[in-house]
């Protein structure tokens, strides 16, 4: 209703009222225009949640999202993950508010890190995401660009268990092999199991260790010098927050006369909501309502635009090498996609018109030929 | 006293104030675009004297137009067709925008108009051509500057019969490369009942040559955006009048033309329909026709030039497509046309149109 409402407005606008305001030329309505144009059209969202089994990563979704993705999941005993590879699943879901559609999908990496051998356990991620890198410079390359789909991931969480004294040589590699080609945000997980020096020290010790091994973990924006104190005190805190120590809940339970998500415990209740008793609020405050947009615009402007310019650059050498012939000259584009349906029909039938003609062509000089003779 | 309660399986969330926050991302954006700024380019074409660089003036009421630039330069008509860009940052509660006039002087004005739209749908190539060399750049900026021209404004003489040769040669070929506007210009010389019947007479024109303007039927989004530009179809061109000075009319200040009979208000809609034009170019429709020049108009000259140069993407302009330097240098044969002009003809028809 809000929607039509407004178009009316603007309808009426334009067919009655003229807006008699001296100087106000009018284009200040821009980010209205932008603003109809994405609500019809909704967002897409990828977030990757990576880690080993059990670190919480399931339920932490769901918290944030307040969904429940995991439904009819069968979870596998030690025998059965003996020989389970890491595997790549993908989970979505259409979320609406207030009038905003949210097509978010969740890639899952069942797996990871589960095994006894562990080498190269993330070769199956930065497969994915390079994967979609390249779909998406493919389609970007084509012709026919309309509805490009983006699935390309845009934020990966990555879990780190609470129990041991800092970055384990998994989560380095791990982490080292994908900082640059997606946004990572590392997580303490399931970090009720710490009193809260222990989580102090815990994410010194882990900042500290992102520093020394050269980790580039996603970086939250500067803050402009225009905003208010408020603004800048609680992006302040946030970026000394990190990483952040979370805690999910699929269970409500009752605390201080409210329900609330939660884990009861016989020493107490943990409520995933309480700031002071996690960083799950920030974590969901930093991912969706203040910096989703700009991790899709770093994924984008940075992460994709390294991957496109290192393929770019292969492809050249490739096709120099391939002959010495050939002129010297940059292949920005290399339109690999196939056709789609439409694009194909539509060349067919250009094609069967012209062979039409030419049998019509054939015809007539055949007719003309005839006559003369 | 504590209870437990589980609900996995439920979709719903536990209470009215428990919210993800999804639809802050619009927040987001807003403050980005406000950040970035916005850019528009429109230019203006029409023969000298039709009151361009004045309606742009009054449009942007701010001296926007190359004329108000350069104030001290001699009007005369040149020889051939100039492009000729000013651009100025203007700003709004908070907006920032670049916004770019591009003049076309000599336009119609010589004695021989013969392809005088020729330099300007060659200029608003180039401008898609610039664009594309840095979309396929290897290390191509974050945010590529958009010099292309986002709508154009046609300014048809206020003859009141119908539309002269020239404005049909000129629309027909840009309506293809460019999102049209037509408005009449001048049109407090047309009476109300000649202005009704010159509108109708142009729609009819343009009807039968083929000329689609902005708003364009096929680009219409769903029923809500047809039923709006149902309305402007109806009501195009505008026929306006534009005023930089300014009157006192009923104890108001307003910009318009004061003649014996009678003071002209611009801004009036009962007077002429410029609160039309500027509703449409600048209030509600300036990011639609930035949509449709990116989408629409770039994406098909992107399609066309990438099917000119198959793979091998060469620095050669469009303007000689007949000699495409084959890999090695040489020039490629013209395919041999035995034909009569029937197929080849076709093949011309099919090169244009993709």
């Amino acid at each position: 209703p809000n929607k039509v409402q407004h178009k009316h407005t603007e309808h009426l606008c334009l067919l009655f009222f003229v807006f008699q305001e001296k100087q106000y030329v009018g284009f200040a309505t821009l980010p209205n225009q932008v603003h109809r144009k994405s609500v019809k059209k909704g967002f897409d969202f990828t977030l990757m949640v990576a880690g080993e089994s059990g670190m919480g990563k399931s339920t932490l979704v769901n918290s944030l999202f307040l969904t429940d993705l995991y439904k009819d999941r069968k979870l596998l005993n030690a025998e059965e993950r003996i020989n389970q590879t890491v595997e790549i699943i993908k989970h979505t879901v259409d979320i609406e508010e207030k009038g905003v559609k949210l097509k978010l999908t969740i890639v899952d990496t069942p797996g990871f890190g589960d095994a006894v051998n562990n080498n190269e356990c993330w070769k199956p991620i930065t497969d994915y995401i390079d994967q979609q890198f390249e779909q998406y410079f493919r389609d970007e390359s084509g012709l026919n660009r309309k509805n490009i789909q983006d699935n390309r991931v845009h934020c990966c969480l990555y879990f780190i268990p609470p129990f041991g004294h800092g970055l384990r040589p998994v989560d380095v590699e791990f982490m080292k092999a994908l900082h640059e080609k997606v946004n990572i945000i590392p997580l303490i997980a399931k970090a009720d199991c710490l009193t809260p020096n222990e989580i102090k020290k815990l994410k010194d010790r882990i900042r500290e260790e992102i520093d020394k091994f050269g980790i580039k973990v996603y970086q939250f924006p500067e803050c402009d010098s225009d905003e208010d104190e408020e603004f800048k005190q609680l992006d302040k805190e946030l970026k000394e927050c990190t990483p952040f120590a979370v805690i999910g809940s699929n269970t409500v339970v009752e605390a201080r006369g409210q329900r609330v998500r939660g884990r009861l415990y016989p020493w107490g209740i943990v409520e995933v909501e309480n700031q002071s008793h996690c960083d799950f609020v920030k974590l969901r405050n930093m991912l969706i309502r203040s910096h989703m947009h700009d991790l899709k615009d770093v994924t984008c402007d940075v992460h994709y635009e390294n991957y496109r310019a290192q393929c770019i650059q292969e492809m050249t050498r490739y096709v120099r090498n391939e002959s010495d012939n050939r002129m010297e000259s940059p292949i920005p584009i290399l339109p690999l996609s196939t056709p789609d349906v439409d694009t194909e029909k539509l060349i067919k039938m250009k094609d069967e018109e012209l062979k039409r003609m030419q049998e019509m062509l054939n015809k007539m000089q055949q007719q003309m030929h005839d006559k003369e003779q | 006293s504590t209870a437990f309660v589980q609900w996995v399986g439920e979709k719903t969330p536990i209470s009215d104030t428990s919210y993800v926050g999804i639809d802050a991302i619009l927040e987001q954006m807003r403050r980005k675009a406000m950040k970035q700024g916005f850019e528009f380019n429109v230019m203006v074409v029409g023969q000298s004297g039709l009151g361009k660089s004045t309606l742009m003036n009054t449009l942007f009421k701010s001296k926007v137009s190359r004329k108000s630039v350069q104030p001290n330069v001699e009007e005369r008509i040149p020889k051939t067709v100039e492009i000729k860009s000013v651009s100025h940052d203007v700003e709004e509660k908070g907006v920032r925008m670049k916004l770019t006039v591009i003049d076309t002087p000599g336009f119609g004005d010589q004695i021989n108009n013969e392809n005088c739209w020729q330099p300007i749908m060659k200029f608003i190539n180039d401008q898609y051509e610039s664009y594309l060399q840095e979309e396929i750049n290897i290390n191509r900026k974050k945010r590529i500057p958009d010099s292309r021209v986002h709508c154009c404004i046609y300014f048809i003489p206020p003859t009141g019969h119908c539309l002269r040769p020239l404005d049909v040669e000129f629309m027909r070929h840009l309506s293809k490369v460019v999102n049209i506007v037509p408005v009449i210009a001048k049109a407090d010389t047309l009476t109300l009942e000649e202005r009704d019947s010159f509108k109708k007479t142009i729609r009819e024109e343009l009807r039968a040559n083929g000329i689609d303007v902005y708003p364009q039927k096929e680009f219409d989004e769903d029923a809500e955006d047809r039923m709006i530009n149902d309305k402007i179809r109806e009501m195009t061109p505008f026929a306006v009048v534009g005023s930089d000075q300014e009157y006192q009319v009923n104890g108001k200040r307003i910009l318009g033309r004061k003649t014996k009979w009678g003071t002209i208000e611009v801004e009036n809609i009962a007077h002429c329909e410029f609160a039309y034009l500027r509703d449409l170019l600048i209030r509600t429709h300036m990011q639609n026709i930035k949509d449709i020049t990116c989408s629409i108009h770039y994406e098909t000259y992107r399609v066309r030039r990438l099917n000119e140069s198959n793979i091998l993407f060469t620095s050669n302009p469009p303007d000689h497509p007949a000699v495409q330097p084959k890999a090695n240098g040489q020039p490629e044969e013209q395919p041999a046309t035995p034909q009569p002009n029937g197929v080849a003809a076709q093949h011309e028809a099919l090169s244009h149109e993709m």
